[in-house]
């Protein structure tokens, strides 16, 4: 199985129904996504699939290959999302953080401002059982905020865009 | 007197005497410092027991009754054995028990099973795919399993609170009310499930795992293999939340994982999956609270007869001290002469119910705060005039006889919440209209019950290091900010920069035994105690910074007992006296909309109005206050635990659902101040609190958008069916 | 995850032919694509087959296109696509609320309508949507394609007319004519399973749906002819009562789907009106 892993091609023999998940753990040793529940509920395994979140403990290795694959590792610590989780405390016990920050990721890069109704339906799929997600959703905005400039566009409706032909 | 953190101010000199006497010195206490873990959870460096292997690890799997009650009369191993360790009750070196408070809960089943999901044999295998395809068949006699607490007859624990004379206090009532309330179990659901691993070490066992309290598992341990592992050592991993949840069942899956490894002689890892910790792990215990209350007409409580059952399950695991807690905040944060307060907690044939945050007084002060608002439309009284009428204040006794000092700020925060929310206005416009307002006043006591702290006698030491000085306790980060905090404390008291400050991890065999990190005592009690040995390490230090002396002269190590503070009196037997050294406060006001054509409930906006002594990191201590109000809401409106044939039978996260962040409100967060003397730079504890409220303030408003709930979870199902309360009855007299 | 996968095989097929040849030959082989269902089947212990059929790769599925009036939706097209495509949102806005609410984000990026149909749940998020839209499933086999009013194509719970040989490669809706509603009950505001779902159109005929009460996805056409009829809606809701046999489970209750489900209608009606 051939992909690109944070950047850096990699290949792999891992069985194709293995899950993205155990591949990642195990066969590359990343152990920063975390099974929470193994039926895609929580969104601790989240990573990034061709920049998409995606739960990979639904998804066999095998629909990776030639994909872009990124985890939490792959922000290499210096992410203004990870800063602003430390600033706001987002993160108290931290399993839910790796997958909220990945979930998360794309929201903050846009340029866009995003409401916070945005910010609760794009983490939606991340379960936190500490926080009460109030410290998540200010560190969001925040990074947002540090990252584009407090005075960012609001977010106006999404343009819509024909999907694959 | 109580003053708010963002500098509004009401304050009494003694007040501004405590503030004074702290506020020299405080450059970390108080201020939002770095988490010293923020960044390894912001990367994903954190390592959680799954995150961890050792050469050589076996995977183990536990095989499990799936009867409730019967006996085990044949075990039969369908598979190749190849590869496989094989542990029974046969292999216990030592006694077959979970040692906790009392030794009835075998490891491993001996003949008779009491519950679904018992665990009757352990496997090990270095591939997790021949643990799945081992087929094991066990065979057993079933007996009638007993599921209904209100039927049985084994009880745990029965304690009985009596204060005056309920005859003189119904003889005084001009009204009395009457009232059933009932709570339903509720699952943890920490995102990082229990696992540990086991791992031999010269002679001995380590035994590495997600837990609370390393010393609980140890005491665990030692009864377990008794002389057949000399040294036994447990380290605390990264932990990915508790709640209580890692408070004492780890000692079970830990026993597990030691005797495999004992057993095949290498290290053995075992994991719950989500199904697996939901069904066979401990959980909240179900309650039915009975309130027979005494009023003058004009609301001052006259009288006051509770009852309190709780659901133990099939084990005592620590019942006693969940019924405990309980029936020492029944009576909720009022004032009456005649109480009389009888709690049980039984057995039924289900999986052991445990430890959950709050431990007892989320169950009885939902009834309390319910049934002041039953109390409330009854007499015709708004909810905040009857509760301000009966209100605990300094100099008050409580129904354990325990006279309250000036650390006692019920009034302070019910005003607040009041008018922090416009409630009165709030609640005169919005009857009949679908959406209520609804508020619950509640209290939480700090620390262990009564003589607790003094049996536990913690232990609490500092060492200094190249870097400054470290800290070795037993407690544990869970999520919760136990290493920024303890940090923060020491910092200030030795007068060192908070970079210049560590924490040892929670290894036993190098921390002392400061105590669980449990009951709100984290900040108050062993903070307290790394604030006295920090002082007698400072004088020992005579001016030289604790680097330099360390250069200088080698590792210097301070090591402090727990004293009880004077004066402080309390019978076990009578369960009379000062119950806890303090109390902390709050208020809830949960503003929310009924869904006419679903039933479903939207939370428009929660407040939490609280009142901890002081936080020694705010932005930690909000965020207690918002989990906790987030797992309260939880519990109140969305998690029911369904059991089938005594077992769990919506056992995944698709199933047992907790709050999403479309499902949690936008929360507004007031955190007073009332410094305790008695706790570090005036901090009581904060961890339990906030889970007292949202339930009972959610279904308070429930109350007033015309829904007669006693019970919770409420469901949109539960709601369909609720009986309507006629508007004049919900909308409140002046 | 309860199920050891390293006995089992997994193809990927480039092309529907491919796809389909694989299917004939190897009877009992799973067709994947999301895995949203497929491997929550798995982590509980659940054993779908022992072959498997990647279908992501076949890209030509994935479109989403019109052809003449009508709309032709991929069979691989996720609900993610199905919210961004412009044609879906002009002519199907149900479909996109569907889509919206079928879960978060992460299962929105991996799930596919194809995936839905094929699952079969009464609970499928978009099944009344095609229902009520009077769809057709589009199936290729051996022998070509067909084409299967979407309301036969489920035979009972978890049945269909599909055959094991064929894929399902699209939907096809034509023009819907009417206001279209649509709103899913679930248990929590995001992330839920419906425990009950309607759709519905209201023009000069109006059609109803319902999922999770019954055993399949199910048209009221009784209800239906009542209000189609002029009649008022009281009397459809009584003849609602009979088009339905909702049940009690790990989530809700027959009490409860019914009772909503009637306040569904209802909210439908006047807020169609």
């Amino acid at each position: 199985m051939k992909f690109t892993l944070n950047g850096a091609p990699r290949e792999l023999d891992a069985h194709p129904l293995k899950r993205l998940l155990d591949v990642l753990r195990e066969d590359c040793g990343l152990t920063g996504t975390k099974e929470g529940c193994g039926e895609g509920e929580c969104g601790a395994c989240t990573v990034l699939v061709d920049g998409e979140p995606v739960v990979s403990c639904l998804m066999p290795c095998a629909q990776a290959e030639g994909c872009d694959v990124i985890t939490i590792e792959g922000l290499a610590g210096n992410h203004p999302l990870q800063r602003a989780m430390m600033r706001e405390v987002g993160a108290q016990c931290g399993i839910c953080t790796p997958g909220v920050i990945l979930a998360a990721r794309g929201l903050v890069e846009a340029a866009r401002r995003p409401t916070l109704e945005r910010v609760r339906e794009a983490l939606a799929g991340n379960l936190c059982r500490c926080t009460g997600y109030e410290a998540i959703h200010r560190a969001v905005l925040s990074a947002h905020a540090e990252l584009h400039g407090p005075s960012a566009k609001s977010a106006a409706p999404v343009p819509a865009e024909e999907a694959g032909a | 007197m109580a003053r708010a953190v963002a500098g509004r101010q009401w304050g009494s000199n003694r007040t501004s005497a405590a503030v004074s006497r702290y506020s020299a010195g405080m450059t970390s206490v108080g201020t939002n410092v770095a988490r010293k873990d923020g960044m390894d959870r912001a990367t994903g460096a954190a390592k959680y027991a799954d995150d961890l292997r050792f050469p050589g690890m076996l995977v183990g799997r536990t095989v499990r009754s799936t009867i409730a009650r019967g006996r085990v009369t044949g075990v039969t191993l369908d598979f190749d054995p190849a590869g496989f360790t094989v542990v029974d009750h046969r292999d216990i070196p030592g006694e077959n028990t979970i040692a906790l408070i009392e030794k009835d809960q075998p490891c491993l089943v001996n003949g008779v099973v009491r519950h679904a999901a018992e665990p009757i044999l352990l496997l090990a295998h270095e591939s997790r795919d021949a643990l799945i395809g081992a087929n094991v068949r066990i065979d057993y006699e079933r007996e009638e399993p007993l599921f209904d607490p209100e039927r049985s007859e084994q009880v745990f624990k029965h304690i009985l609170i009596e204060n005056g004379s309920l005859d003189r206090g119904f003889a005084r009532a001009e009204v009395v009310v009457e009232g059933t309330y009932t709570t339903g179990a509720q699952e943890h659901v920490y995102i990082e499930t229990n696992g540990v691993i086991a791992v031999p070490e010269r002679g001995g066992m380590a035994l590495y795992g997600s837990l609370q309290c390393p010393y609980y598992v140890l005491k665990a341990l030692k009864a377990l293999l008794g002389a057949a592992v000399k040294d036994i050592r447990v380290v605390q991993t990264e932990t990915g939340g508790g709640f209580g949840g890692k408070e004492e069942y780890p000692s079970v899956i830990a026993a597990h994982a030691c005797l495999l490894a004992l057993k095949s002689g290498r290290p053995v890892k075992i994991l719950y999956d989500r199904g697996e910790d939901m069904v066979a792990t401990t959980k909240r215990h179900p309650s039915i609270v009975r309130h027979k209350t005494g009023l003058t007409r004009d609301g001052k409580l006259t009288a006051m007869q509770v009852d309190v059952l709780m659901d133990g399950g099939a084990y005592c695991t620590l019942s006693p001290v969940v019924l405990s807690r309980g029936v020492i905040h029944a009576a909720g944060p009022y004032r009456c002469a005649n109480t009389r307060i009888e709690g049980r907690v039984v057995m039924t044939n289900t999986p052991p119910n445990g430890a959950f945050r709050g431990f007892g007084a989320p169950q009885t002060q939902f009834a309390m705060e319910v049934h002041m608002d039953r109390i409330s439309e009854t007499l015709g009284i708004d909810p905040v005039t009857l509760r301000l009428r009966n209100a605990l204040k300094p100099g008050d006794t409580t129904a354990t006889g325990q006279k309250l000092g000036p650390d006692t700020s019920a009034v302070e925060v019910l005003k607040e919440a009041v008018r922090r929310t416009s409630f009165k206005r709030k609640r005169a416009k919005l009857a009949g209209s679908g959406r209520g307002i609804g508020l619950a006043l509640f209290y939480h006591g700090a620390g262990f019950t009564g003589s607790g702290e003094v049996m536990l006698g913690s232990r609490a030491g500092l060492e200094t290091t190249p870097n400054g000085v470290r800290i070795l306790v037993a407690n544990t980060e869970i999520g919760q900010g136990t290493r920024t905090m303890l940090s923060q404390i020491v910092a200030d008291v030795m007068g060192v920069a908070y970079e210049n400050v560590d924490i040892a991890q929670a290894d036993t065999s190098v921390v002392p035994d400061s105590g669980p990190t449990v009951a709100s005592r984290t900040c108050m009690v062993v903070g307290g105690l790394l604030e006295r040995c920090a002082k007698q390490m400072r004088e020992q230090l005579k001016g030289v910074s604790p680097a330099e002396h360390h250069a200088r002269h080698g590792r210097l190590h301070v090591e402090t007992q727990y004293e009880a503070p004077p004066g402080r009196e309390w019978n076990d037997k009578t369960y009379r006296g000062d119950a806890y050294a303090t109390y902390a406060w709050g208020c809830d006001v949960a503003e929310l909309a009924v869904d006419p054509v679903t039933h479903e409930v939207s939370v428009a906006k929660f407040t939490a109005v609280q009142e901890f002594g002081r936080p020694i990191h705010p932005a930690m201590a909000q965020g207690q206050i918002e989990g906790g109000s987030g797992q309260g809401i939880g519990w109140a409106l969305l998690e029911h635990v369904v059991m089938r044939d005594g077992a769990m039978a919506n056992a995944q996260l698709t199933n047992y659902v907790i709050p999403t962040t479309l499902d949690t409100p936008p929360m507004d967060v007031v955190m007073l101040e009332n410094h305790f003397p008695g706790g570090p730079f005036g901090a009581k504890g904060v961890g339990e609190l906030p889970i007292d409220g949202p339930a009972p303030a959610v279904v308070n408003a429930l109350r007033h958008a015309g829904l007669d709930v006693r019970a919770i979870p409420a469901t949109p199902e539960a709601l369909a069916a609720a009986p309507r309360l006629a508007p004049s009855r919900s909308g409140d007299a002046a | 995850m309860r199920t050891a996968t390293a006995p089992f095989t997994l193809r990927r097929a480039r092309t529907l032919d491919a796809a389909l040849k694989i299917l004939h030959e190897e009877p009992g082989t799973v067709p994947l694509a999301g895995c949203t269902d497929v491997y929550v089947a798995l982590e509980f212990g659940g054993t779908p087959g022992s072959r498997y059929l990647d279908l992501t790769r076949l890209s030509a599925l994935k479109r989403i296109t019109t052809s003449g009036e009508k709309l032709v939706i991929g069979a691989l097209a996720t609900y993610t696509e199905l919210q961004k495509s412009r044609f879906v949102r002009a002519r199907l806005p149900m479909l996109v609320e569907a889509a919206r609410l079928v879960g978060g984000v992460q299962i929105q990026n991996m799930g596919t309508v194809g995936g839905n149909l094929a699952n079969g749940s009464p609970a499928g998020d978009t099944l009344p949507v095609f229902a009520v839209a009077d769809a057709d499933v589009v199936l290729a086999g051996p022998d070509g394609e067909r084409r299967v009013p979407f309301n036969a194509f489920y035979t009972g719970y978890r049945k269909s007319v599909r055959r094991p040989d064929e894929l399902i490669v699209a939907v096809e809706v034509p023009p819907v004519i009417g206001k279209q509603w649509f709103r899913k009950v679930g248990t929590r505001a995001a992330q839920a399973i419906s425990k009950v779902v309607f759709a519905g159109v209201r023009g000069l005929e109006t059609r109803l749906a319902l999922g999770s009460v019954a055993p399949t996805v199910v048209r009221l056409p009784n209800t239906e002819m009542v209000l189609n009829g002029g009649g008022s809606i009281d009397e459809a809701l009584r003849a609602l009562a009979d088009e339905i046999q909702p049940i009690d489970d790990l989530r809700s209750t027959a009490a409860y789907r019914r009772g909503v489900a009637a306040n569904l209608v209802r909210q439908f009606w006047s807020a169609t009106a």
